[in-house]
């Protein structure tokens, strides 16, 4: 029996198979050129700052962290067990590549780095409505508020 | 998950083919990163949506190199080879957490109890009731999760050469005398009365 995580074909059957609200339309629109651009990073790796209280096992957890852009201090709230954690122990830029977003502002390629990023959950409610309706436009909100102009989601 | 981004419509999307938890691709390596970061921010020039591109590069989650990580040696003979391994890897993890300034220990119990869990497990592997053991009720899982937390970060310290998909999970439970003693209790309490909701999580679905 081969091991969940590593297995592509498995993965692919239980995304294809995963329960979804449907969507009418795309919500699609033109940004600013990028490199005027600021860019908010959105990860579904759960991270946290140390000491925090983190995420809940489970997937009735909709809350969202704010990761200041200077934080590094930061916890994997990804608890599955079939889910490698190797890569975000030797480099957060892996799944969070807020390092690399620097590197790019700082060469002009990007316009600017936002002063907060957020983490959700990655694991959810079947019908994403708590995060559809509640935490979801708040996050936005914020980042709408802070000027934001792209928003790089990184999905684990 | 390309399924879930065409059926929910995500305006621009790129599908990269890599294993789970490497969105980037591949750890310490900035020049693929920028790579996946560019095709990304590529998608921002299309006129129209909803659009995914594929990325032309695929990592597969097996076959990487084996991690190449030294066991420290025996210190306490009189202390089970787990515990006296998790005991003298102490000090390569607290370097990891002092160049890091970041651990994912911490969900049920911190650096310094993690021998201690071990011969938990230990007393589990030579016959003990898993629930007479000491482990509070519940908290198996998440010690187990801080178990190998603590011997994946501190393998990325001690590793030479790149980190590969799934290599210190394999390190971890093929390599290290602790990764064994949660197998061996693992296969212990699915062999006694234990709830599959207590023993099966300790390891990867898939693994004896």
């Amino acid at each position: 029996m081969s091991v969940f995580g590593k297995d592509k074909s498995a993965m692919r059957k239980f995304s294809a198979s995963v329960p979804l609200p449907e969507f009418g339309e795309s919500s699609f629109n033109e940004p600013k050129p990028l490199n005027l651009a600021k860019v908010a990073i959105v990860t579904t790796a759960a991270l946290y700052r140390e000491g925090g209280d983190g995420f809940e096992l489970g997937d009735s957890d909709y809350h969202y962290e704010t990761l200041p852009r200077h934080a590094r201090d930061l916890t994997l709230g990804h608890h599955s067990v079939n889910f490698d954690r190797g890569g975000f122990a030797a480099d957060i830029n892996v799944v969070y590549p807020i390092d690399r977003l620097e590197e790019l502002a700082e060469d002009d390629i990007i316009g600017g780095v936002a002063e907060k990023h957020y983490a959700f959950a990655g694991n959810q409610s079947p019908t994403v409505s708590e995060i559809r309706l509640d935490t979801g436009p708040l996050c936005a909100k914020e980042m709408l508020k802070e000027g934001v102009d792209v928003v790089l989601l990184t999905g684990t | 998950m390309r399924e879930v981004a065409e059926r929910t419509k995500v305006p621009r999307a790129l599908y990269t083919d890599f294993p789970v938890g490497l969105s980037l691709g591949k750890p310490r390596d900035k020049q693929f990163q920028y790579e996946v970061l560019q095709a990304a921010f590529d998608l921002l020039e299309e006129p129209e949506g909803p659009v995914i591109r594929e990325f032309p590069v695929s990592i597969s989650s097996t076959g990487s190199e084996p991690l190449v990580c030294s066991l420290p040696p025996r210190m306490n003979t009189e202390l089970h080879p787990a515990v006296d391994e998790a005991q003298g890897l102490k000090a390569a993890y607290d370097r990891a957490y002092q160049r890091n300034r970041r651990t994912s220990v911490g969900m049920k119990i911190s650096a310094e109890q993690v021998p201690e869990a071990l011969e938990r497990f230990v007393r589990i592997v030579e016959g003990e009731r898993w629930d007479e053991v000491g482990f509070p009720t519940r908290s198996m899982y998440g010690t187990v999760h801080d178990i190998r937390t603590y011997y994946e970060e501190l393998a990325c310290e001690l590793a030479e050469g790149p980190i590969g998909p799934w290599a210190t999970e394999e390190w971890f439970y093929d390599g290290t005398e602790a990764g064994q003693v949660i197998l061996k209790a693992r296969r212990a309490m699915r062999d006694s009365d234990a709830d599959q909701s207590i023993w099966f999580g300790l390891a990867p679905a898939g693994r004896e």
